[in-house]
């Protein structure tokens, strides 16, 4: 009894993966649970565990192959067993004709006819509805360059319509960058890698779709930057808690009381999150991306500070798992390691605001008529307007203080 | 449209002696939503017959008569106790001609009340026209306008096949234009009562009302809506509906009965099978709602659909 392992979907918006390395090779024998390759997403490299036990049959995909989700990858089958792989025969060129219910598992032998139909694929997973699909079909139209505007970001007539007037519509660079005409001899053309081009796709597209205002405040941090050094004498080296881990906290907390800033706007609705997940922006090789730190609200910030910690060397190695990386609903972005004094940040779609935090900073400030040094942090909220407005987010603003000025609240 | 079926019934009796009339109540008392008042003092008790109460001595008389060349119109008086006649209406009214290999005929009419809203409780109320339209060889008419009315009761008098006519309780009292003179219109043909380019609203009979008035209202909006009228549910005229559909690529079916295995199902299964590959977003239903219908007349109204219901069913289809 054979089974096919097929490209896992990792995240609510992942049609494709790369399949960056085979780590068992053909032939060797696998369990459940073992890491059967690396992936990377749009968000991340990933390890794919096998659900089976058997040996390596076949790889279907070689190294290096972008693989629709849902797509068979390898197969996996008992030890001796004969497997009917019929036609299948994907090395190397991969057939976009699969989709991931009719590949899910199969319990029999594994032949063409059962992996590859070729009936209804969708390119790349794109909904339509069928009179969007039948107009693209007839006018050549590549759906995968259309906005859908349909519930549930379905492409419907009216999108084709459109686009056929104004087939101009600027779309975002996916594809790495050929070498312009008039390029100098002496400059060195990079080709974009793929967490770039991501990168580059959706704030591209926050930036283009979501009206952002930015609203800006001031925190005197001397008694938080005085909490930690007396926790962090406390605790290992490996253990220290970061400003960003009390921020994480305290925007957490504040969260609590502003549910529409821990909210998605999908469609006309307000999703507002019942959990309070806290992404992190984290500096990686070739580009950023956000760990999660599930239910902050509610975990001690030694916890926060211990998880944030993981991800982020998991995600500095390449090593990320899906978890850490979805599912956030509010992310903090920090460049206070940097000694920058303020910024403000491009919104993760979808969510509705992200807080980018500055340097906290010894300046002269004004206390009853006299000018005295203090700790001051400037933090800016870049929020989606069409789901909150400035009074809202500079009340957020306000009630943060209450946990940065007093930090002991957070421990509370 | 009460005069309009009357005028059809007096004009086919005068054009044709074959014709007759059988029912409960219909001969000295002139008919329970008064359709054949006069009749009975014009063509006298030969031909006006008033019944026992048994729908199923009704029905079985009249398919008796056809069977023997006579052209009956029987009156249930509603679509309720046509229950009670199960039997004749479906399984001989039905199949007789098809039984028999093609030896009888049967040119008979029944003309039956349905709908619901005049507060007459749950068993009194239904409107289960789909149930017989669901019988190969019973043929099932439904008009929603006096001009409709005259002209197909006029033209199932004269067809030699079994037909139930379903007039609605609270159309009787609905105005109309109806032409001058002898006409008749085909059975089993839809008709466009109202163009439009944004949306395709599937209808018939009482509903037909309503959804002219659900019209004019997203007409204000600046929502086109186009009404096809059925007319007749079996059999079905799927030809102007998908050929509306695939200008619209969105349509809206509005029925009084319910909605499961309703018409509605029925019109959509039918324009996803005829022109899937036009539809812009998934086709919706208005119905009754899946409850007895109940005797408050609150309760009554917010179980039967709406002008309202109407409207937001096509502003979700768009």
């Amino acid at each position: 009894m054979a089974d096919i392992v097929t490209m896992p979907k990792l995240g609510f918006d992942m049609v494709e993966g790369t399949l960056v390395r085979w780590v068992i090779a053909e032939g060797e024998k696998v369990a459940k649970g073992t890491v059967l390759a690396e992936i990377e997403t749009d968000k991340a490299t990933v390890e794919v565990e096998t659900n089976y036990n058997g040996i390596v049959h076949k790889h279907l995909v070689s190294q290096g192959s972008v693989v629709p989700v849902g797509q068979p990858i390898a197969v996996i089958a008992a030890p001796g067993e004969q497997v009917d792989l019929g036609q299948l025969s994907l090395e190397g060129g991969i057939k976009p004709a699969v989709s991931p219910k009719q590949t899910a598992q199969l319990n029999q032998h594994v032949t063409a006819e059962e992996i590859l139909p070729d009936q209804g694929f969708l390119p790349g997973g794109v909904k339509t509805s069928p009179v969007a699909r039948r107009m693209a079909d007839e006018r050549g139209v590549d759906l995968k360059g259309i906005h859908g505007s349909g519930p549930g970001g379905r492409i419907v007539k009216k999108d084709i319509e459109s686009y056929l007037t104004h087939p101009s519509v600027p779309q975002p660079v996916l594809a790495p960058l050929g070498v312009e005409p008039q390029t100098e001899s002496t400059d060195l053309v990079l080709p974009l890698n793929r967490l770039r081009a991501v990168i580059g796709r959706r704030m591209t597209q926050s930036k283009q779709q979501v009206p952002h205002f930015y609203v800006t405040h001031e925190y005197d941090v001397g008694r938080m930057l005085e909490l930690r050094s007396q926790f962090n004498n406390l605790l290992l080296e490996n253990e220290r808690i970061s400003v960003n881990d009390f921020i994480v906290k305290g925007v957490a907390q504040t969260l609590r009381q502003f549910p529409n800033l821990n909210a998605s706007l999908v469609d006309d609705k307000i999703r507002q999150h019942g959990q309070v997940n806290i992404g992190v922006a984290v500096t990686v090789e070739g580009g950023l991306l956000t760990v999660v730190c599930r239910e902050a609200d509610r975990k001690p910030l030694r916890q926060i500070a211990m998880e944030i910690r993981s991800m982020t060397e998991r995600a500095r190695h390449g090593k990320v798992r899906p978890e850490d990386v979805e599912g956030s609903t509010f992310t903090v972005s920090n460049l206070g390691m940097f000694d920058v004094e303020n910024f403000a940040a491009i919104i993760n779609p979808p969510e509705t605001a992200i807080l980018a935090v500055g340097t906290a900073r010894e300046v002269a400030v004004v206390v009853n008529g006299e000018v005295k040094p203090g700790l001051r942090m400037k933090t800016t909220i870049s929020v989606d307007h069409r789901v909150s407005d400035g009074a809202e987010a500079a009340h957020f603003l306000q009630a943060l203080s209450v946990y940065i000025h007093e930090p002991l609240r957070l421990i509370l | 449209m009460r005069e309009a079926i009357s005028q059809a019934l007096w004009e086919e009796m005068e054009r044709d002696e074959r014709v007759f009339i059988l029912g409960e109540e219909v001969g000295l008392w002139g008919g329970t939503y008064a359709v054949t008042k006069g009749f009975y003092d014009h063509f006298g008790a030969e031909r006006i017959r008033d019944t026992p109460i048994s729908e199923a001595a009704i029905v079985g008389a009249a398919i008796g008569a056809a069977l023997t060349g006579l052209r009956p119109v029987a009156e249930l008086m509603t679509i309720n106790f046509a229950f009670s006649a199960m039997d004749h209406i479906v399984n001989e009214a039905a199949k007789l001609h098809y039984m028999f290999g093609g030896q009888f005929v049967l040119p008979m009419v029944i003309r039956t009340v349905s709908g619901g809203g005049r507060q007459l409780g749950a068993t009194h109320s239904q409107t289960p026209d789909a149930v017989f339209a669901h019988f190969p060889g019973l043929k099932v008419v439904s008009p929603g306008t006096p001009e409709d009315a005259k002209g197909l009761l006029k033209a199932c008098i004269r067809s030699d096949d079994p037909i139930l006519f379903i007039e609605h309780a609270t159309l009787y009292q609905a105005r109309g234009e109806v032409p001058e003179g002898d006409y008749t219109i085909p059975i089993g043909v839809s008709k466009i009562q109202r163009s439009g380019k944004d949306v395709t609203l599937v209808t018939y009979s009482k509903m037909l009302e309503l959804s002219m008035k659900a019209a004019e209202k997203l007409a204000v909006d600046g929502i086109e809506v186009e009404i096809v009228d059925l007319r007749t549910l079996r059999p079905l005229d799927m030809g102007p509906v998908v050929e509306s559909f695939k200008r619209t690529n969105r349509a809206v079916i509005v029925e009084e009965g319910w909605r499961s295995h309703g018409v509605g199902a029925e019109v959509a299964a039918r324009l996803y099978e005829e022109a899937f590959d036009y539809a812009d977003s998934p086709i919706k239903r208005v119905a009754q709602k899946e409850v007895p219908l109940p005797y408050n007349r609150a309760l009554e109204q917010l179980a039967l659909p709406q002008v309202e219901d109407i409207v937001q069913a096509v502003k979700e289809v768009m």
